[in-house]
């Protein structure tokens, strides 16, 4: 914050009045603003106000409940359920998209000839949809065709949502890897030739010196994979028959969402958006208070 | 960066290398491999390791039979249009956050950055109504608008104008440089590594889209992009290789891209994310 707080009082160019600054900034601010206010602030408020009012079946009949209803859905089996499941999947997917990421990225940061050609395959998996992912998993784990044949992962209950992870890790491998790529290449090479010349090992030098140094890096990659777990949706659309998976175990709380999505239950579904919003924001900011001041910056 | 002398070490890190990468295109062989075998052959027969029954014209019928040219047109349209928009109202953010002076700015970065707490999923439904009022269903307005700016691309490029040496914004300044010019000519070209990852990341996002086109359009045939294209591919037993083929088709253009601008990404990302 103080390196902002200098940059933007060095950049201040001489003799222009203060307002004149603020209105080039909200010039400057304006596009993306109007876009977020239409298409983001606006829904947001109005899934807050919706959360208010209760249809019946038929879904007219518009009416007043209050906050009240807040409180049950809240409180409520499906909105749990949902995190619950949410959080199943994030369990599953963050750790492996991290330790794949680093395990690969330490792999292929080497000076070898023809490595930009694995470094493109690692990475390539970002460039296929997860509608796509989706697909190709499918023909993967059916028992029938498939490669894995024993367990039927998809079909079980319990192992449902292993099978809904997997298709997820590999989509996002690329992801992980490309940016802990990038950290690596960030360390200047005299850090590790000094490490070296200390006489450490490499696994002593990996710990010591490297992962203090891309720390910053797996703190974004952190908060980048805990926030897309939180949104996994269409992965669970494309992978699970029926779409939720059997008994419902693959139902996340954006798939309970968009469930609740006819006129009847707008108001449930709602709630649980801003709940999920309330959600992701508090352990978004729990990975940034908990974890901060663990980060290493250089400077 | 590793640098490793013996061929001995060397031949192991390739055979590591190899390795690992059989294991992340695994997945994507065996998905051709079921393309261009024929479905009905392959139903409750052994896992296929090689293509069985090869149909050599797979590609050229999910090409036509969903009319992937013209659905991928349209992917084009609508993915350099949010891709241009994205990385020119990210540069103008970003330059504001990083360099003017303005009131509430720590509360206007929060706003911007909780954009991205929400997923599509969650505002489709308000959105599409809006979308409906405008009567910008089936139109590229309704594909495109909603998706004109991300705080994603304010956040990355923020993150480079930070890195930009004070000494030459301060060189600039004496010269009497506006913030018009600081921002053309130093601010961007130092950045460039890191608005063309953005540039990539905003792209690849904007063609693999696929619940807000779903929702959007109702005419798929007329104003589906290339994603809805492959899912109204025939499911049909005797035809199930094709939306695979399909899907291998939409990716391609997508993995040849990648492999034009990796050099970038991985540059980029360095500046985006190292520098706290």
């Amino acid at each position: 914050m103080r390196r902002e707080l200098a940059a933007a009082r060095g950049a201040k160019v001489r003799d222009t009045p203060r307002w004149r600054e603020a209105g080039l900034a909200l010039l400057f601010l304006a596009p993306s603003l109007v876009v977020f206010a239409v298409f983001f602030y606006y829904p947001f408020e109005q899934l807050i106000v919706r959360g208010l009012y209760r249809n019946n079946i038929a879904g007219d009949n518009l009416r007043y409940v209050g906050w009240g209803q807040y409180r049950d859905v809240l409180g409520g089996d499906e909105f749990r359920e949902g995190i619950g499941h949410s959080v199943q999947f994030l369990l599953l997917t963050v750790p492996v998209g991290l330790l794949l990421g680093i395990v690969l990225a330490v792999v292929a940061n080497r000076r070898l000839r023809g490595i930009k050609i694995f470094q493109t395959i690692f990475t390539s998996t970002v460039a296929t949809s997860t509608a796509v992912a989706g697909f190709i998993f499918l023909a993967l784990l059916n028992p029938s065709i498939g490669l894995i044949k024993e367990p039927d992962l998809l079909a079980q209950p319990d192992t449902a949502m292993i099978g809904v992870a997997l298709a997820s890790s590999w989509q996002t491998l690329g992801l992980s890897f490309v940016i802990v790529l990038a950290g690596l290449q960030a360390i200047p090479r005299e850090v590790e030739e000094a490490s070296m010349l200390d006489g450490h090992g490499p696994l002593r030098r990996f710990f010591r010196v490297t992962l203090p140094l891309i720390s910053p890096v797996l703190m974004f990659l952190l908060v980048i994979l805990v926030v897309n777990a939180f949104q996994a949706f269409a992965q669970i659309d494309a992978l699970t028959k029926p779409p939720g998976g059997p008994d419902q175990a693959t139902e996340t709380i954006v798939f309970k969402i968009f469930e609740n999505r006819t006129p009847d239950r707008l108001g449930d579904g709602s709630i649980m958006s801003v709940g999920l919003f309330a959600v992701t924001f508090v352990v978004t900011l729990a990975q940034f208070l908990l974890l901060e001041r663990r980060v290493h910056y250089g400077e | 960066m590793a640098s490793e002398s013996t061929p001995g070490r060397r031949l192991g890190w390739y055979a590591l290398l190899g390795a690992l990468s059989l294991l992340v295109l695994l997945p994507v062989y065996f998905a051709f491999v079921r393309a261009v075998s024929d479905p009905t052959t392959i139903l409750g027969g052994d896992a296929l390791l090689v293509p069985k029954d090869v149909q050599s014209d797979v590609f050229q019928r999910a090409w036509r039979n969903g009319n992937l040219g013209g659905a991928m047109g349209r992917s084009l349209v609508v993915t350099v249009a949010i891709t241009a928009a994205q990385v020119a109202t990210s540069v103008l953010a970003a330059y504001a956050f990083a360099y003017l002076w303005f009131p509430f700015k720590r509360l206007v970065f929060a706003l911007f950055m909780a954009t991205l707490l929400l997923p599509l999923e969650v505002t489709v439904l308000p959105n599409l109504a809006t979308i409906s009022n405008l009567g910008w269903r089936n139109s590229f307005q309704g594909l495109i608008v909603p998706f004109l700016a991300t705080a994603l691309g304010t956040f990355l490029i923020r993150q480079a104008f930070l890195g930009v040496p004070s000494e030459l914004r301060d060189a600039a300044r004496l010269e009497g440089w506006t913030h018009w010019q600081l921002l053309t000519r130093l601010v961007v070209p130092l950045s460039r590594p890191v608005i063309a990852a953005f540039t990539l990341i905003s792209f690849l996002g904007a063609y693999n889209q696929y619940l807000w086109p779903r929702i959007v359009t109702t005419r798929p045939d007329e104003w589906g992009t290339a994603p809805i294209a492959v899912r109204s591919l025939s499911s049909n037993p005797e035809n199930a290789n094709l939306i695979v083929a399909g899907g291998l088709l939409v990716a391609l253009p997508m993995i040849v891209l990648l492999i034009f601008f990796q050099r970038h990404v991985v540059r980029g990302l360095t500046a985006g994310a190292v520098k706290g």
